[in-house]
């Protein structure tokens, strides 16, 4: 029934892609969504997987009633078969597929299946839209490194996906909007908050305050949250930083500390808290290598497009916090206009102005641009991180070899330092430790190549390109099989995962389409 | 309160899985990170260099820290890898190969 119809496939099922996704449907496109995780809504919209019974999971999350309109609408179009869900699907790549005997023009998306990532399949449309969210951007410092320190967005995904936490007595910290809702959901279930420790400075507030004013409901959630912040009597402790995490083989206290007007620490200012758990957060990074893999244009560390989502390579849109960060609402107004984009575009006209959503967006992305100018780190988190500090966990290199890079051996740009420490050569391929080397080196953080958003067994990539197991619009897969979960349990010895780093850096030894 | 409770969870039957032998059980739907954590267990794995202990750090995949050996299979990603009744958790050291 969809036969003749455009194919979009849609990368990430978070807010951005599921607005995306139904937009594009509504307006006679086959969409096929492909996402990592196990059942959509992205990070915003994480819930307890299924087999926990969850009969109240609105009580973890705001803006339910968004969540339940995304839901609904994704059901509808499943059993009408214009969105095809592919769970489980963690992509790898994406390519520009030129014209070949008997196929369409177009792009190949390869997904490795399922959390064993060892079988790679590929899902071939004629547009492609990137909506793949961001991680949580986290600033070494020492004892980062031990059990019971999480991220803040982790300790939420852990809560809201796992219902469970981290420990019975938690310091939530760092700067940026995610840290209100984590320490909530923390207090509401069951966690001592010893403290919420903020670097922002409120006197920063009355600045921005204009921009801020203009999203009302943003004040009022914010509002909501301080409320709930009282009422679990969470202390508040702005203008404040985490100097030390401390603990034999796990996280016993945190030490805190005030920072004064130039942005560095007060000297004797410092104090202990005991906790099990550190949830810390610097703000987040959007997640572009999909997009970097495409030719995309990257402005500074967001995927660049223009006023209908769209990138500077035909046929790939981008939407929600890949392009920007700037949370859930932006995410989900940007996803519409690039869903309606695509579809006009695809069907060879131009899409009608979607005048609502542009609205909200202009709004939600004035907001998110002054809440970047409060919520920042220290100024001066690098005087911190001791020379003995890891500052790229993956590969255990301290802060001091990171410095003597720059100062003893001359690097200049954070591709030498890399070389010379191996910072940053590791299985994240430098997502955690990038912002910190870029700090701690002074040099610019750059969009560094990562051709592969996954590392990707050594087989599965000779095989790829040649012929995965390829299909059009992703729809191989056995009826009555849950795409993404096949066969997970089968323990074959003889195909031990290879995945290594030489899969990572050398992607170029991958076998071209014939 | 606690997190089941705050969401009025009605689980699955419990079923069993080891942690190194030792048997532990665990909730339906969850990951081998949410399973450890609710054991109270916060790391699995010590890393190739220095030997430090490691468990979840961004929780949603991107970081390669809780790095695990599930059914013989080592470097699996313990916060996204789901439980099934009888696997076997293994905490794992360095590359988690023998060598
Ligand atoms: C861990 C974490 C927790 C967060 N919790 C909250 C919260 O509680 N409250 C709040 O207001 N904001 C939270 N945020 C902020 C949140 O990112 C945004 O509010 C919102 O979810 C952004 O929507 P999005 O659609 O742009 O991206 P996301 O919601 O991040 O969705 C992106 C989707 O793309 C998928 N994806 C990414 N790369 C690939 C790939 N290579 N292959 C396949 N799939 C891929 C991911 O699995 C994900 O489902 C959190 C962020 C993080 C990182
Ligand atoms: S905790 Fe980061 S990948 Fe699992």
């Amino acid at each position: 029934m969809t036969d003749g119809s455009p194919r979009l496939a849609v990368i990430g099922a978070g807010p951005a892609g599921l607005a995306a996704s139904l937009a594009a449907a509504a307006r006679g496109i086959h969409v096929t969504l492909i996402d990592a995780a196990a059942a959509a809504g992205g990070q915003f919209h994480r819930r307890p997987a299924s087999g926990l019974g969850a009969r109240r999971p609105s009580a973890l999350h705001h803006r339910w009633s968004t969540w339940e309109r995304l839901e609904q609408g994704l059901a509808a179009h499943l059993e009408a078969g214009t969105v095809e869900h592919l769970p489980d699907h963690h992509v790898w790549t994406v390519e520009r597929t030129g014209p070949a005997p008997g196929a369409r023009p177009g792009f190949t998306v390869h997904a490795l299946l399922g959390p064993l990532q060892e079988r790679s399949v590929a899902v071939r449309a004629d547009a492609v839209l990137l909506a793949t969210g961001g991680y949580e951007k986290v600033l070494p410092f020492p004892g980062w490194t031990l059990p019971g320190v999480v991220t803040a967005g982790g300790a939420q995904a852990m809560l809201k996906g796992g219902l469970v936490v981290p420990g019975r007595r938690a310091v939530v910290a760092g700067s940026g909007p995610l840290l209100l809702p984590v320490a909530t959901a923390l207090a509401a279930a069951g966690v001592e908050v010893a403290a919420l420790v903020e670097s922002l400075d409120p006197r920063r507030l009355p600045r921005a305050a204009g921009a801020l004013a203009s999203a009302p409901g943003k004040a009022a959630e914010g509002a909501r949250y301080a409320a709930r912040l009282l009422r679990h009597r969470v202390p508040f402790l702005p203008r404040h930083t985490v100097i030390e995490a401390r603990g034999e083989g796990r996280l016993e206290a945190v030490t805190v500390a005030a920072l004064g007007p130039d942005g560095r620490v007060r000297p004797g200012t410092e104090r202990r808290i005991p906790c099990e758990a550190l949830a810390v957060g610097h703000g987040m990074i959007p997640h572009t290598d999909l997009a970097e893999a495409l030719g995309c244009r990257v402005d500074g560390v967001n995927v660049s497009v223009d006023d209908e989502q769209r990138t500077d390579v035909p046929g790939v849109w981008a939407a929600g916090e890949t392009t920007g960060i700037g949370g859930a609402e932006l995410a989900l107004a940007e996803g519409h206009i690039a869903g309606r984009s695509a579809a006009a575009r695809l069907h060879g006209t131009a899409p009608d102005p979607a005048a609502g959503a542009a609205r909200v967006r202009t709004r939600a992305r004035r907001f998110a641009a002054a809440l970047d100018t409060v919520y920042r780190p220290p100024l001066h988190w690098a005087d911190q991180v001791t020379d003995d500090t890891v500052v790229c966990r993956c590969e255990e290199v301290t802060a001091g070899r990171v410095r003597e890079a720059v100062t003893d051996l001359g690097a200049g740009d954070l591709r030498t330092v890399k070389l010379l420490t191996r910072a940053g050569m590791g299985w994240c391929q430098g997502r955690i430790c990038e912002p910190a080397v870029a700090g701690l080196t002074g040099c610019e953080q750059t969009p560094v190549q990562r051709m592969l958003a996954r590392p990707v067994p050594l087989g599965e990539l000779a095989r790829a390109g040649a012929d995965d197991e390829g299909h059009d619009g992703g729809n191989d897969h056995a009826p009555g099989r849950p795409a993404g979960a096949p066969h997970r349990r089968t323990h074959d010895p003889d195909r031990q995962p290879t995945q290594s780093h030489s899969a990572m850096s050398h992607p170029t030894e991958r076998e071209e389409p014939s | 309160m606690n997190p089941l409770d705050l969401v009025r969870a009605e689980p699955g039957r419990p079923f069993t899985v080891t942690l190194d032998g030792r048997a532990i059980d665990v909730l339906p739907g969850r990951t081998v990170a949410a399973a450890l954590w609710a054991e109270g267990v916060t790391s699995w794995r010590s890393t190739r260099g220095t030997g430090r202990p490691r468990g979840v750090f961004c929780g949603i995949g991107v970081c390669f820290d809780c790095l695990v050996t599930v059914n013989d299979r080592p470097n699996q990603r313990a916060c996204l890898v789901p439980l099934a009744p009888g696997d076997a958790i293994r905490t794992q050291e360095g590359t988690g190969h023998d060598d």
